[in-house]
């Protein structure tokens, strides 16, 4: 869900970073309220102060004033109206909050991974850059963010965005960038030695010279990397995509929800391709309990871990019909053959994956598995 | 001559011809001091096995003040640093010590110790009418409990030092900082156990030895804040030692709990500090709402205004502090709706707050005002708070803290709530109980000139970082981009000022102690019990249990207003101020 937010052309105020996408003005409104608010109480309680403290000054040395009793009245208004005041603030910062960390569906994807001391970015056309990211000015871009040792930040403040990135799971940031030009990409988590080393630009250009700009580089996109890497693991010898392996079949999985041998349901997105790669018996698909696939920590590097998801996300393409390969799993998975009907009647929503597919019998085609889909295509 | 010329035997002193020397003149002061908690006993050894509470607030004086001269140079290396983008003053390695330990030093050597060990235990006995506090071996016991912690991380600085960052985020501090980060995590671990038993002795004590006649509402605000503080120690505490624990077990037995790497998960780290660390800072500025009570209503000679909502306001405070961790949480990637409930309750925490500086506004409408040091730091603390609470809300806010987290704004908040809020109220408190601490008067003008420095240099330092923060500047640079220089030059001017301003209290107050004026029992006056009996007041506090028959803050002619002198043993020895009527 995108909150719609109306549209703000505030002036750019002193002492603010430019306001170079679509959320930063919206932000500094924010800010400006914020700040008429400070400036209402301060002045407010300094000028009864001052008033006070000159009016009622001491005259002489031992007068004593008569004792002032409370008031009840005073003590609600007091109360009551500071907290009106910051439910709007609540409502108005909790409803940016969700549009800044809430990434739209048709948003560009480009993979960022942080290192002790720099920023790596991979966009989808495959090109690598470090301490740079170069993004077209009036493109929705989405950052999938991870890092290979330590908590870094990634934080823009033209942007005005920001998030922490996380070792052992993804993040997400998205911007719209408003204007082209250079702006400061820093690491605002204390990550080490050389913390303040680790940032640099990110460059707005417009899309012609951003096409130029890509043209200069290297083509391959992650999924055609990861498809490489697919092969090269190994992986493709028990995940296959025509014939039923060792392994869950992969087409058709990313982003659907996946029963799990302890009646659980997990949905196939980045964090679960991940944890399946590093830490293959954390979830096991139902009908795979007993297959002992390896682990492939320390084997491969969080980018290509990016690239592998990439590729599984490629082979979901919605493309086509076609029929899922159910065959039986390797021996010694056979599950008892009333677990997945009852599992799936609990579960309306979830018919999806092509293992309880299997064991219901009768239906072979699943809802949306999209079994034939080339292998390697990118998403359109 | 007579009296003057004779040593006197302390044990049993021989009434002077009062003809020859008038009893309250300062040459009697110097023959005949009255027998009190600092000259009633000599030698290191009454000091260092002491269980009176008030010795053992000035040894936690002493200490916590090595410990703030220490913290503070470590600021002047940082701005020394900040004056320049690139580093050219000292390597990233250091500086990042440097922050690390002024943190380190700052928060759990002087701050949270600051007010209630030192004013606390000094006060809480005083101000309910008891002789001591309920454990006052154990109260001892807290003090060696903090020098061992102190100790250990002294080691810690001393053989290298630590670059966590005070707030020792994991990985980094379990599985890839190469220092000492066990030992000094273990020094703040110790350090807790006296937090927890100097909590546990306040609420005890304030719960069972309150003299007759002390209500709880008619207790004291300062009162009412260390109890709410008391609370947050006890429960509180116990979190970070387990915290510690867990980092140094990861660090050193590479059990996974944290390291994503190991199979933990960092962001459980981060809860679980926070679920300390921000109730700590009520720790920090809870005391001093209750000193800056205490200071408002003695100088504007009035009860305080809404009474039961200040003092409510504390517990308020210490009960919703505790719910909200999550709000140093917020892009930390922790759930949306997680944050949305911590934002929410953040926003309900500056309430009280708030409720507290409207009633000290409303106390000094006609009252009878007086422009005395305690009073102007008072002040001070209700302006400077002010602007640290409302610029919380900025950070309270859940987008708008996105693109300020982790930037000098939070760095520029965070001062001013505990240099601007719980130093200035600590200042205001010493300078307002120096008189009954050690029977001695500060210079008064050096004192108020002192505080407006220490107010100007303060401003100068922190408020240009809020206009950095917002222009983007990280914190925790070591280097940073050249668009944010004038700021910085400006915030490093003022940190010298502000610097200079604390060093001249530190040089009247060691002046005073021998050459101050003498003070009477009640110089204010003030209407509290501390100030019914001597100053300094008596190893037992009072000669006899004093009885309440008055309403907290109920100003009468200082005639009235009773002194409890010495105990009939003693009383031989006329006292000074001593209405005697």
């Amino acid at each position: 869900m995108q909150i719609p937010l109306p549209k703000i052309d505030l002036p750019r105020l002193p002492f603010t970073p430019e306001q170079a996408s679509t959320i930063a003005g919206h932000v500094d409104a924010l800010y400006l309220y914020l700040i008429l608010i400070t400036l209402f109480f301060s002045i407010l309680v300094v000028v009864l102060i001052f008033y006070f403290a000159v009016r009622y000054r001491r005259r002489t040395p031992d007068e004593i004033p008569p004792p002032v009793e409370g008031s009840l009245v005073l003590e609600t208004v007091w109360t009551i109206t500071p907290l009106l005041i910051a439910m709007t603030i609540f409502v108005w910062g909790a409803s940016l909050y969700f549009a800044l960390y809430r990434p739209p569906t048709d948003a560009t994807e480009i993979f960022v991974v942080g290192k002790q001391w720099m920023w790596k970015f991979q966009h989808t056309e495959g090109l690598r850059e470090i301490n740079e990211l170069h993004v077209p000015v009036g493109a929705k871009i989405k950052l999938t963010m991870t890092t290979e040792d330590v908590i870094h930040a990634l934080a823009v403040p033209a942007f005005r965005i920001r998030a922490d990135v996380v070792p052992g799971r993804y993040t997400y940031l998205w911007f719209e960038a408003t204007k082209t030009g250079r702006f400061h990409l820093f690491c605002t988590e204390y990550c080490g030695t050389n913390h303040s080393g680790m940032n640099g630009w990110v460059v707005v250009q417009d899309p012609a010279e951003y096409q130029a700009w890509l043209s200069g580089g290297a083509s391959e996109s992650p999924a055609a990397q990861g498809e490489k890497l697919f092969q090269s693991l190994g992986c493709a010898s028990c995940h296959k995509m025509d014939v039923q392996g060792r392994g869950p079949m992969l087409i058709g999985l990313y982003g659907k929800p996946q029963k799990l041998d302890n009646g659980q349901d997990v949905i196939a997105d980045d964090a679960y391709i991940r944890e399946s790669i590093l830490d293959p018996q954390a979830k096991r698909v139902l009908g795979f309990g007993s297959v002992q696939m390896p682990s492939f920590r320390g084997q491969v590097t969080e980018e290509q871990i990016l690239e592998l998801i990439a590729y599984i996300h490629s082979l979901a393409a919605p493309q086509g019909g076609g029929t899922a390969n159910t065959a039986a799993p390797a021996s010694g998975s056979t599950t008892t053959s009333g677990i997945a009907p009852d599992t799936q009647r609990s579960n309306p929503v979830g018919p999806t994956s092509p293992r309880t597919q299997r064991n219901t019998g009768g239906a072979m085609q699943p809802a949306n598995a999209n079994a034939n889909t080339p292998r390697g295509t990118p998403p359109p | 001559m007579s009296a003057a010329d004779t040593p006197i035997d302390p044990l049993n002193p021989v009434m002077p011809d009062p003809s020859a020397l008038p009893a309250d003149s300062p040459e009697w002061r110097v023959k005949f001091p009255h027998v009190n908690y600092i000259n009633a006993h000599y030698g290191i050894k009454s000091w260092l096995l002491t269980k009176d509470h008030k010795r053992i607030a000035l040894l936690y004086l002493a200490s916590v003040t090595v410990f703030f001269a220490l913290g503070g140079a470590y600021a002047i290396a940082i701005r020394l640093e900040l004056l320049t983008p690139p580093g050219d003053f000292v390597q990233a390695h250091t500086y990042n010590k440097l922050f690390t330990q002024h943190g380190i030093i700052m928060i759990f050597f002087f701050l949270i110790p600051s007010i209630p060990a030192v004013l606390g235990n000094f006060l809480v006995p005083l101000m309910i009418g008891a002789k001591d506090l309920a454990f006052p071996r154990i109260n001892l016991l807290s003090w060696y409990i903090y020098i061992a912690g102190a100790l250990f991380t002294i080691w810690a600085l001393l053989n290298g030092g630590i670059d966590t960052g005070w707030t020792f985020y994991v990985p980094y501090s379990t599985s890839f900082s190469n220092t000492y980060v066990v030992v000094a995590g273990l020094g703040i671990f110790i350090t807790g156990f006296s937090s927890i038993l100097t909590g546990l002795n306040f609420i005890v004590t304030i719960h069972t030895m309150r003299a007759p006649g002390m209500t709880w509402f008619r207790l004291p605000l300062f009162i009412w804040s260390t109890y709410a503080t008391s609370l947050i120690m006890v429960l509180g505490t116990p979190v970070i030692a387990i915290t510690i624990l867990l980092v140094a077990l990861e660090r050193l037995a590479h059990i996974g709990i944290f390291d994503p790497r190991l199979g933990g998960d960092p962001v459980l780290f981060q809860h679980m500090f926070w679920f300390y660390s921000h109730p700590a800072v009520y720790i920090m500025v809870l005391p001093s709402m209750g000193v800056v009570s205490e200071i408002v209503a003695t100088f504007s000679r009035k009860n305080i205004f809404g009474y039961s909502f200040v003092a409510f306001s504390s517990l308020a405070i210490a009960i919703f502090g505790f719910l909200v961790w999550g709000h140093h949480m917020f892009t930390s990637s922790q759930s949306v709706y997680a944050s949305m409930i911590f934002s929410f309750v953040s926003f309900a925490v500056a309430i009280p707050s708030a409720v507290k500086v409207f009633n000290w506004t409303a106390t000094l409408y006609k009252g009878s005002i007086s422009y005395d040091t305690p009073m102007l730091y008072a002040l001070g603390f209700i302006g400077l708070f002010t602007m640290g609470g409302l610029t919380g809300l900025f950070l309270a806010a859940l987008g708008m803290d996105v693109h300020l987290t982790d930037t000098y704004f939070i760095v520029a908040h965070f001062h001013y709530i505990m240099v601007g809020g719980a130093l200035m109220g600590y200042m205001g408190g010493l300078h307002y109980w120096w008189p009954k601490i050690t029977g001695r008067l500060y210079p008064e003008g050096w004192g108020r000139f002192s505080a407006l420095v220490i107010f100007v240099g303060f401003n100068l330092t922190f408020f240009p970082l809020f206009l950095a923060g917002y222009m983007g500047m990280p914190r925790r640079y070591h280097a940073y981009a050249e668009e944010f220089q004038v700021l910085n030059v400006m915030s490093t001017a003022g940190a010298s000022i502000l610097g200079f301003g604390l060093l001249i209290p530190g040089i009247y107050f060691l002046w005073s102690m021998r050459y101050g004026k003498f003070a009477a029992p009640n110089p204010w006056p003030a209407t509290g019990l501390e100030w019914r009996t001597l100053s300094p007041p008596p190893t037992e506090n009072f000669a006899s249990t004093p009885i309440v028959t008055w309403e907290a803050y109920e100003f009468r002619p200082i005639e009235e207003m009773e002194v409890i002198g010495p105990a009939p043993e003693q009383s031989s020895r006329p006292v000074p101020g001593l209405t005697t009527t």
